[in-house]
Formats: C-alpha cells, structure tokens, sequence
C-alpha cells in the first residue's frame, strides 16, 4: 500500500468544519410565553424541552433532597390519575416523558407524536400543573432515592466528589449532593413537596424549545395551555457560592484495588471574555480528545490509567476548573505526580501553536455534529437559552473559537492553571500519599 | 382517562399510514464480501463510518480472554502507514470524533465526521484492517491500560464483578460465560503473538458489515467504498463462525456474592433462553414482549405486586436480548425494601410468577406496549446513528437485512398464547441461576 501522509497533508489544511445550519424560529404565545422552535415535518412528533432555573439549589435549609424528590414525584401521579394510571396513559400514548433536577435547573424532556398532540400535552400539564405528591408514591420513590443515596456512600466516585464538593462549598447547596442525606430525605413531607414545587414552577424562570413536527401558530396555543397559568414568580435564587478549597492531598480509606482522584481549583464563567480561550486550553490539557497533554502523559506513554481528564464548570453561582482520574492504589500517585507536572508545565511555559491550531480545528469541527436528531438540537437551544446566547449564535460561535489567539490562550493558562492550587480528594488504598499539603 | 382510550384505539385503526419500512435503508454487497448498509439522512452536513467485524470475545480460544479487546484498543497505534496515534489525531485535526467497541459476538470501529471527509475515514480504515505493526513497548503500555479499564469497570464495582460470576455460572461450554474484557490472570499474559495471530485470522474484508448513516447518498457510498476497501482481497480461510454450544441444561444453580461496598443487596435470576435467529425469531419477538410484560416500568406485571400491591421491593426489572449469535439470557432482578430480606424477596418473585403463569397476559397491557413497538419506530427515524447500530449488530450476530426489516411486523404479530408458551419454555429452574448480593455481615440472609 502507497504512503498516503501527502494526501493526508493536503486534506488537513484544506478542511473547513462541516457549517451548522439550524433554523431558529422565536415563538411568542398569546399569552407572552416565548420558546425556540425549529421546525422539522419529516417525522411526525416532536421534541419538546421546558428547564426551570434554580434547580435543586432552591432547597430550604435542611430540605436537601426536596426538589430532587418533588421532581421523581411528578410523573408518580397527577389530577385524577394515580401513579399507575399516569404510567399506563402515557404508555398507550407511547409518549415520553422525563423529569430531572441539577443543581442549577429542573428539566424536562418530552417526545410524543403528532397523532396524539393534544392528549400528550393534556398529560404533561396535568404532571408539572397538578402532581398529587399522594403519600404512598412519596413513600415508594422516597425508598428509591435512599438506595440510591447508600449506594453512593459505597461508590468511590461518589466519595470523591462529595469530599471535594464539601470542601469547597461548604454549607452552600453546591457543597452538598442534590439528592440530599439519608437524614434530610428521611425527614421529607407532602407539605415538603408542595412547597419545593412552588419555589421552582414559576414563569420567572421559565425556558423552552421544541424541534419538529409542529407549526409556530401550533406551538404557541400549546405553550399557553402546558404552562401559562404557572405562576409570575417563584423563590428567590440562592446567593453565589464562595470557593474554599485550598491546594493539598485528602485521601479517603477504602478498600478497592483501584484508587479514584478528584481534583481540582477554580474555574472560569461562562460569560468571561475569556471563557473561549480557557476552552481551547483544556482541549489541550485535559479534554475529551485522544491527544491531550494528560492522555498522552498518563494513559498512553505510561499505561497508569484507562481515563484521565479535565473539564470546566461553570455552574450559575460558582465556576471551577476540575478533573479526575483512576489508577491502581500502587500507581495513583505517580499518576497525580504526571497530572501535576503537566499542570505546572502548562501553567508556566502555556501550550504550543501547534496544539492550539489542533484544538481548535476540533471544538470548531466537533460543534456541528451534535446538531442531529430532533431531541438534540431542541435540548441544545433550551441550554442556549438558559446560557443567555443569542438566537443567531450558532453559525457564529465556531468564529469565536477561532478568533481565540496564542497569546490569549497563553495569558489565560498563566493565571487560570493553578498548580499549587489543586486539591487532590483520593479515594482507595494509596501507596505512598497521604492526606496534608501537596507533596514537593 | 375514557377520552384517552378512544383516542388511542382510533389510533390503533389508523395505523398503517406510516408502518411503513426502513425506506432510508440501501444496502448492497462488494465483490470482496463486505457487506455494506446506508442509512440517508440528510437534516445534518455529518456521517458516521462503522466498520463493524463479525468476531468478538465469544470467538477467543481457551487461554486468551480479552484477546479480541485488546486487539480493538491495538487498533489505534501505528500500521505501515500510519504512526502510532496518527488515526485518532487526524480524525480529531478533522473535527471528527472516533472510538470503537468490543462486544461478545462483534468488534466495532466509527468516526463521526464531516460527510465529505467519508473518504479519509474509509481510507485510514482500510489500512489498519491488514497491517497494524504495534512495538512490544505498546504491548506493554496498553497492556496496563486494559488491565486499568478491567479495575476501573469491574473490580472496582461488586455489581459488575456479581454479574460476571453469574455469567461464568449460567453458560457451562459457551464462551458468552467468560467476560469480554478477560479475566485479569489471563490479560496479564496476552503477548504480541496473541494478538496478532487473532488479527491475521479474523480481520478481513469478508469478515465485515460497513454501515455508513447520515448525509451521504449510497451511490457515494458505493464508489467510496470500492475505492478503499474493494482492493483487499478476501481471507478464503474465513468461513462459518464454529463455537462450543451449550449442552442441555439440568441443574438449577445458586450463587452468593458477598462484598463489604454493596450498599444496596438484590436478587437476580438469569435463565437461558433462544435468541433472534435468521428466519426464526418469532420465539424471541415473544420473548422481548415478555420482558416488557414481567418488567417494564411501573406498570409491569411484577411491579404491581411486589412494589406497589405487596411494597416487597424498591425496584423491579426484567431483561431479555434478543440480538445474539447463540443461546442468550433472559433476567430477573429483584431489589428487596428496607426491612425485607432477600430470600423474602425471592419467594415473593416467585410467587408472583406462578401467579403470571396461572393468570396470563392481560390484554390491555399488551395492546399498549405493541402501541409503543410501533411508536419506538418513528422515534428511531430521529437517530441515524440508532438505526446504524441496530443493522450492524444484528449482521455481525448472524441475521440478515430481510431479518431486521421483518422484526417489527413480528413483533405486532405475538399473540398471548405465544408469550404464555415462551415463559413456560424458558422460566425453568434447571436452566436458571439465581443470584444473591449482598455484604457479608448481612442479617437473614440466605446462609441461615
């Protein structure tokens, strides 16, 4: 077989990135709700996504858990139906309906066909309008979580996240698992619900989209009827978080033969001017791609992992930059020894050209490829909306990305990277590390 | 609730109107025996490339479990042509994302790129299917790393490591009872000629499925695909996949899976059961309805006794995959309530199935889930990638296009009676393990 590098040469400088190409209608209701819609008649249903703001952060003191519980409860019976009944309606319909909570926003996601449009909606109304929280439902779902909450404590990943998130947030609601604690769910009532579901369910925070089959007229008369007699307001947003962790080494006892580190310092909002160059950044350092720095140094040189990486999060009221990876107990520290070097050699001597020119011909290729069911591009524009963008964002966020220069990449990685910063929570058997300061 | 119901036998009337076929499907044959499947789908300017091959970890011989994995993991370091890494770096200088995955009975490759850069994947694709040359340091590196992945995925989890004794305890002479990433003693063994001499018999044209889905019409597809991959020769020596099949089965087995990090016990029981066989998968279409039947959600028949008339248990879930070369599996799983222990909850399991058997499918139920069969085809339609997927692995698990296309309307054919015949065929204790996890200090359980 013929060397085909030249041709492969010739291909790499020509590329441009496949152009996103989506068609974003705003739809305004009569009764002044607004959604985005693109609409997309091939298949006949729909894509519908609602997102509340505020999330399980809007848990009262000593609620945690409350909003993550109302949220499981409101598929569990509604208006004249009861759990069963609701599930077996919703089955003969073959609609889908699902109803989940983070710490910033409560989603939910609905898919139903256009046959049955009206009966579906119906449905849905009935769950987010009139949930009926009846106690054995509550009961039942409240024995689920708290399987979920005690296998968590077991579950190394979980340890770690939940030491870290402890440490660095404290008494904050994002310093706690949104599910809550064996003690804060156990001591959950109806009245609990009911309130948790008045704090979110308001028109003050309020986003949707939908893609597919369905006209602008259509979609609005919809909009009023699911959610226009929801309330203007809700509960107030929780105050920012303020970060606490500091550099250093926590390691947690557990009996595995695999250690599981988080670690991490802080971030970058979403909205900085330099949010873009801190992106490319991580693409080189620690992001999803084959070819950054760690995947090379940990898992492909030295064999010590099967993933290691690093991502920023920018949540609504506290950003941080975080990572993690998961070696043998007798190879974790030599692998946070890599993770920390390449850290420092980042933070101090930046990155390459070269890699930032690789980096961005991946975000900016990588950008296009998600644009491709119904329920993607619908769930991707309710996130735009919750992130502020504009509605013509899309075909111009690749020339933000490539309007990120070496010397903004360089300047954000001398201040963003913080080597002496990161904290290091370990769980497992660690040979040779020991919680206390950073090792030199 | 009543305005409901009409609606939705008005529905049922209607339906027709859009049953209709895979009609964005092509499929076609190279000269060299590749077998190739387009899926058009234009809404996005991207393409997924899968060069799926028809081996997997059921086809290891004794002694080398992992072999096929990491072969696929192999993959990605250097050929004559390529350097190590370079096949992953220029799908990702393409803005294009690329992984791969090893099953039981198949091995996949897939980029998801710009559609008009199909001919590059194609042609880096074809390179690595005759000639990967990895140095013994990768050997050893990549080594690690699998050995990692097995800490990471199974040991580290007692779930997963229950699930493999249970797997190892239900097949007595097949290699679906071995797991696909390998037992560690054997993995630390694999060596450059393990893997080597499993590449040189297996990885060849005549040995593939290509399915290309997205914006791309199979006419590209086709002149693409004779260009890279129809100049290399066919493997002769390749022929019908022979394995070891499971003799008859006469024991009921039982297990106890005891680790201090369980937090949540539960009981499982897995059944040998017949899979999707060309030509023949009524029996499997009787059972896939099944498993909704037992299992399903909230309104599945073991949840209305055990969660919600008895509250026995928190969760209850029925399992059955029918897209398989050989025999596979049907499951039960059972997780118990605070307060109830899991022989408790396994007497109520059972109790509620020699209910199940003497009572019989309820109508009602059946007609809504064969109303969601109908309705998950139109959802499909959304996911090229999905319908790729699905053409993919029924062709590396022995059915043929005709089978995929005539599963749907298979599915709506099952009758009661034929689910009631599959349950009594396949829910026998002698072909059945049942399976206990639980920590070992645990109270009431089953050593009492």
């Amino acid at each position: 077989m013929k060397r085909f590098s030249l041709a492969l040469f010739a291909v790499l400088t020509l590329a441009l990135p496949a152009r996103a190409d989506v068609d974003i209608v705003e739809v305004t209701s009569p009764g002044g709700i607004t959604a985005w819609l693109v609409q997309e008649p091939s298949i006949p249903f729909m894509a519908l996504d609602i997102r509340f703001r505020g999330g399980a952060s809007l848990d009262a003191l000593g609620k945690r858990g409350a909003t993550n519980l109302m949220t499981g409860l409101l598929e569990e019976g509604a208006a004249d139906m009861d759990a069963r009944a609701f599930a077996r309606v919703t089955e003969a319909l073959a609609a889908s309906f699902s109803y989940s909570v983070r710490d910033d926003s409560l989603s939910i996601s609905a898919r139903f066909l256009t046959e049955n449009r009206d009966e579906a909606v119906a449905l849905l109304r009935a769950s987010i309008k009139e949930p009926r929280f009846d106690q054995d439902a509550l009961t039942r779902v409240r024995d689920q979580v708290l399987s979920g909450i005690r296998s968590d404590a077991q579950d190394p990943n979980e340890i770690a996240t939940a030491a870290w998130r402890k440490m660095a947030f404290g008494t904050h609601p994002y310093g706690s698992a949104y599910e809550g604690s064996v003690e804060t769910v156990s001591a959950l009532t109806r009245e609990d619900m009911i309130e948790a579901h008045a704090n979110i369910f308001a028109k003050d925070r309020l986003y949707v989209a939908a893609a597919g089959d369905i006209t602008p007229e259509a979609l609005g008369a919809m909009l009023d009827t699911l959610l226009g007699d929801l309330p203007d307001t809700g509960a107030p947003m929780p105050e920012e978080a303020q970060l606490a962790i500091s550099g250093g080494v926590t390691v947690i006892p557990y009996p595995t033969p695999q250690s599981v580190a988080m670690f991490g310092h802080a971030g970058i909002d979403q909205d900085d001017d330099d949010f873009f160059a801190a992106r490319v950044l991580n693409q080189v350092l620690g992001g999803g791609s084959f070819e950054s720095r760690l995947t090379q140094e940990v898992r492909v040189e030295r064999g010590l992992t099967y993933g290691v990486y690093s991502f920023l999060v920018p949540r609504d009221l506290a950003a941080t930059y975080q990572g993690q990876v998961a070696s043998s107990n007798e190879t974790v520290a030599e692998a946070i020894e890599v993770i920390r070097d390449e850290w420092q050699k980042a933070a101090t001597e930046g990155v390459t050209e070269e890699e930032i020119a690789d980096a961005k011909t991946y975000m900016t290729g990588a950008y296009p490829l998600q644009f491709d069911s119904n329920s993607a591009i619908s769930r991707i524009m309710v996130g735009m909306q919750m992130l502020g963008l504009p509605i013509d964002y899309i075909p111009t966020r690749n020339e933000r990305v490539e309007a990120v220069t070496v010397d903004d990449v360089q300047r954000v990685a001398g201040y963003l990277l913080d080597p002496a910063g990161l904290h290091f929570v370990v769980v497992g058997q660690p040979v040779g590390l020991e919680s206390g300061p950073l090792p030199n | 609730m009543t305005a409901l119901r009409l609606a939705f036998a008005a529905l049922l009337a209607a339906w027709p109107a859009w049953a209709a076929a895979d009609d964005q499907v092509t499929t076609f044959a190279l000269d060299n025996g590749i077998q190739v499947v387009v899926v058009e789908d234009t809404r996005a300017p991207v393409v997924t490339h899968m060069l799926w091959y028809r081996v997997g970890s059921a086809d290891e011989a004794p002694g080398v479990s992992g072999v096929a994995h990491f072969l696929e993991h192999l993959m990605f370091k250097g050929t004559d042509e390529l350097a190590s890494g370079e096949f992953s770096s220029v799908v990702a200088a393409n803005g294009g994302r690329d992984n791969a995955f090893t099953s039981y009975d198949y091995t996949g490759y897939f980029q998801r790129v710009a559609s008009d850069r199909l001919g590059l994947m194609m042609q880096m694709e074809a390179d690595r299917m005759t000639d990967i040359a990895p140095t013994a340091a990768e050997i050893l590196s990549e080594r690690g790393v699998i050995l990692e992945e097995r800490a990471q995925r199974t040991d580290s989890d007692p779930a997963a490591l229950f699930r493999e004794q249970m797997s190892a305890a239900l097949y007595l002479n097949h290699g679906y009872g071995t797991p696909i990433i390998g037992w560690r003693h054997e993995m630390e063994e694999l060596d450059m000629e393990d893997v080597m001499s499993f590449y040189a018999e297996h990885y060849a044209p005549n040995n593939t499925v290509l399915v290309v889905a997205g914006d791309v019409t199979a006419d590209e597809v086709r002149a693409l695909a004779n260009e890279h991959y129809g100049v290399i020769p066919a493997n002769p020596a390749i022929t019908a996949r022979q394995r070891t099949q499971e003799p008859p089965q006469r024991a009921e087995r039982r297990l106890i899976f005891r680790d201090a990090r369980v937090a949540q016990e539960y009981v499982t029981r897995s059944y040998i059961a017949p899979e999707r066989d060309p030509g023949a998968q009524e029996k499997a279409a009787a059972l896939t309805i099944l498993a909704e039947i037992l299992g399903g959600g909230t309104t599945s028949f073991l949840a209305e006794k055990l969660q919600f008339d008895t509250q026995t248990v928190v969760y209850v879930g029925a399992w059955y995959r029918g897209m398989s070369l050989d025999d596979t599996s049907f499951s039960l799983v059972v997780l118990p309530a605070p307060g109830v222990t899991l022989e408790e909850a396994e007497a109520a399991m059972d109790t509620a199935l020699t209910e199940f058997m003497e009572t019989g499918v309820d109508a009602e139920q059946l007609d809504r889930i064969k109303m969601q069969l109908r309705a998950s085809q139109i959802y499909a339609r959304d996911s090229a990638d999905g319908v790729a997927r699905r053409y993919g692995s029924a062709l590396t698990s022995g059915l043929t296009v005709a089978d995929v296309q005539a599963w749907p309307g298979i599915l709506q054919a099952v009758t009661a009676e034929d689910i009631m015949q599959a349950a009594a065929e396949v829910l026998r204790p002698e072909s059945s393990v049942t399976g206990y996890l639980t920590t070992p200090e645990a109270e009431g359980g089953p050593t009492q």
